[in-house]
């Protein structure tokens, strides 16, 4: 068994009357890329894995005023391999000014055994706008998981929006109240673009109020977006949480009512 | 001078900073049955530890570097004023003010919950007011200007601990250690459990808060300048190379790491600091 490495592209180009056109769609075995509608990709996952020493790297490119979608036809399970090297999957998507994103994959099971790194880097021009799903899946049913780490860092015209890991498998947060507790599932959604602004002004006194639910919660952000964040059983009650989560922030776009505030000692 | 006294100082939960009104979600995971004991306590505090108690020390860690540096350049200002008595100049890029701006920022792309950020950014204003009276310093005054609604706690008290005498490696214990010994008195009195029981959990902690520190100051040691946040950072200084000596570049420097430092995240605790806003009942502010 040898370590594969591949590198494929998504780039769209404006073809004039507002429509999008995929300028490129270079697939990378086991990165193969699908054109399923005008304006949609699914990836195909052409063999097993990621296994430990892979080293995948996906780029999206959404050129300004265009539109694109990349989902991915079933989950990906990350499988332990023979190399001593984590098997690592990065990226990389940028979104020019006034496009939109919509990237929603399905889950990332770590199967026990495995090592594996997810690293997103999201350049987001200044009115561009994002849908971003991540869902992982704390091994196959029944079994322990693997040990994973991902990262995402979010940038809107290089400032920060939203940088985060989250560290799955290790002991310190294995079954801490404080991070996952009980759940085999962890999932967020980035939502963000110019019409998930923050008031002009900040103070700390109106600070936007997250909309909660079981297991789920839309937070605004500081900046222009709202995380949606939800733990879960499994898959499906998972997949429903982040839903539910998504819809509210969606439907009701950051309001900022009087906030309960916090005494000032 | 090596910073340990003012670290005691800081520390110490009887600071008057406000930080006793804080329970760091343990009063919301008390409410919920998911905090009923000692064992679970355990769990939470070293759950917390290494998720916000990481990043907070990096930022602390961070607010320290950057108060340090930003005080020697607001030194040279105050020579140059004493030099030539004149109206001081109005350019708040010489006080280190847009850096401040800009960790605080960071701190805030770390905090997706705006319950927390709203926490972070009251404790950080109390300790900002304390620490400007303890250890009056410019680079205190530049935060404060920097970020009036309050900054981040960790920013704060990096900037308190700079002011104090600390390294960054006692900013960043401090802020690990404040981390788990606020939930940790929490839960004590939330829960009625015996605080010798209790002290031994953060006892047995103290290894883990040694790394935390020690992994946070790492962080910014080998974080190298963003390569792909064109304007994020405003530096200008790639390649990893250190900058000269002059105070304004090797500030600009240190930020361009910032991008790097953990975010550890911990889902459970955004929807315990949500959750607990919506508690009538409430003790604690969080």
């Amino acid at each position: 068994m040898t370590a594969v490495t591949a590198r494929a592209l998504i780039r769209t180009e404006a073809a004039g009357g507002g429509r999008t056109r995929l300028e490129t769609l270079r697939s990378d075995p086991p990165l193969t890329l699908r054109q399923t509608g005008p304006r949609r990709v699914h990836l195909v996952s052409t063999g097993a894995g990621p296994l430990r020493g892979d080293h995948l790297e996906l780029g999206v490119d959404v050129a300004p005023g265009t539109s694109l979608e990349v989902r991915s036809v079933g989950a990906t399970l990350v499988l332990p391999g023979l190399a001593d090297t984590p098997s690592v999957m990065v990226v990389r998507a940028r979104v020019g000014a006034g496009a939109t994103l919509h990237f929603s994959p399905e889950p990332t099971v770590l199967a026990a055994g495995c090592v594996h790194r997810l690293v997103v880097r999201l350049s987001l021009a200044e009115d561009a706008t994002v849908f971003w799903r991540e869902e992982i899946v704390f091994g196959r049913h029944g079994e322990r998981p693997g040990r994973g780490r991902a990262r995402f860092d979010a940038t809107v015209a290089g400032r920060p929006l939203l940088r985060q890991d989250l560290l799955v498998g290790e002991e310190a947060v294995d079954g801490s109240p404080a991070v996952y507790g009980d759940a085999r599932c962890v999932g967020s959604t980035l939502i963000a673009g110019p019409a998930w602004a923050p008031p002009a002004v900040p103070d700390v006194k109106r600070e936007r109020r997250a909309a909660l639910g079981d297991g789920w919660a839309a937070l605004p952000l500081a900046g222009p977006g709202v995380q949606v964040c939800a733990l879960g059983a499994d898959a499906v009650q998972l997949r429903e949480r982040l839903r539910r989560g998504e819809e509210a922030a969606a439907t009701s776009p950051p309001t900022t009512p009087p906030a309960t505030s916090a005494p000032d000692g | 001078m090596n910073g340990d006294a003012a670290l005691l100082l800081l520390a110490d939960s009887r600071l008057p900073a406000g930080g006793h009104a804080h329970s760091g979600g343990v009063e919301e995971a008390v409410r919920r049955g998911t905090v009923t004991g000692a064992g679970d306590l355990a769990r939470f505090l070293r759950g917390r530890l290494a998720t916000a108690g990481l990043v907070t020390a990096a930022l602390a860690a961070a607010a320290c570097e950057l108060a340090a540096v930003d005080s020697g350049g607001s030194a040279g200002r105050e020579l140059r004023a004493a030099c030539d008595p004149g109206p001081p100049p109005a350019d708040d890029a010489a006080d280190g003010v847009p850096l401040w701006r800009r960790l605080d920022a960071e701190a805030d792309a770390r905090t997706a919950s705006p319950a927390q950020r709203g926490a972070a950014r009251t404790q950080g204003r109390l300790l900002l007011r304390t620490a400007r009276r303890m250890w009056p310093s410019a680079a205190l005054d530049a935060l404060a200007r920097a970020v009036p609604e309050g900054p981040h706690h960790p920013v704060a008290l990096g900037a308190a601990a700079a002011s104090a005498g600390c390294a960054p490696r006692q900013a960043a214990l401090a802020a690990a250690y404040t981390s788990v010994t606020g939930p940790a008195t929490a839960a004590v009195r939330l829960l009625g459990l015996d605080p010798v029981t209790v002290h031994r959990l953060l006892a047995d902690l103290a290894p883990a808060l040694e790394d935390t520190a020690h992994v946070a100051c790492a962080s910014l040691d080998d974080a190298v300048p963003a390569d792909d946040e064109p304007d994020g950072c405003g530096a200008g200084h790639h390649q990893g190379r250190q900058p000269g000596r002059h105070p304004e570049r090797q500030a600009a420097w240190q930020a361009a790491r910032w991008h790097a430092l953990p975010g550890h995240s911990a889902p459970a605790l955004d929807l315990l600091a949500e959750g607990h806003l919506t508690n009538p009942m409430k003790l604690f502010v969080s």
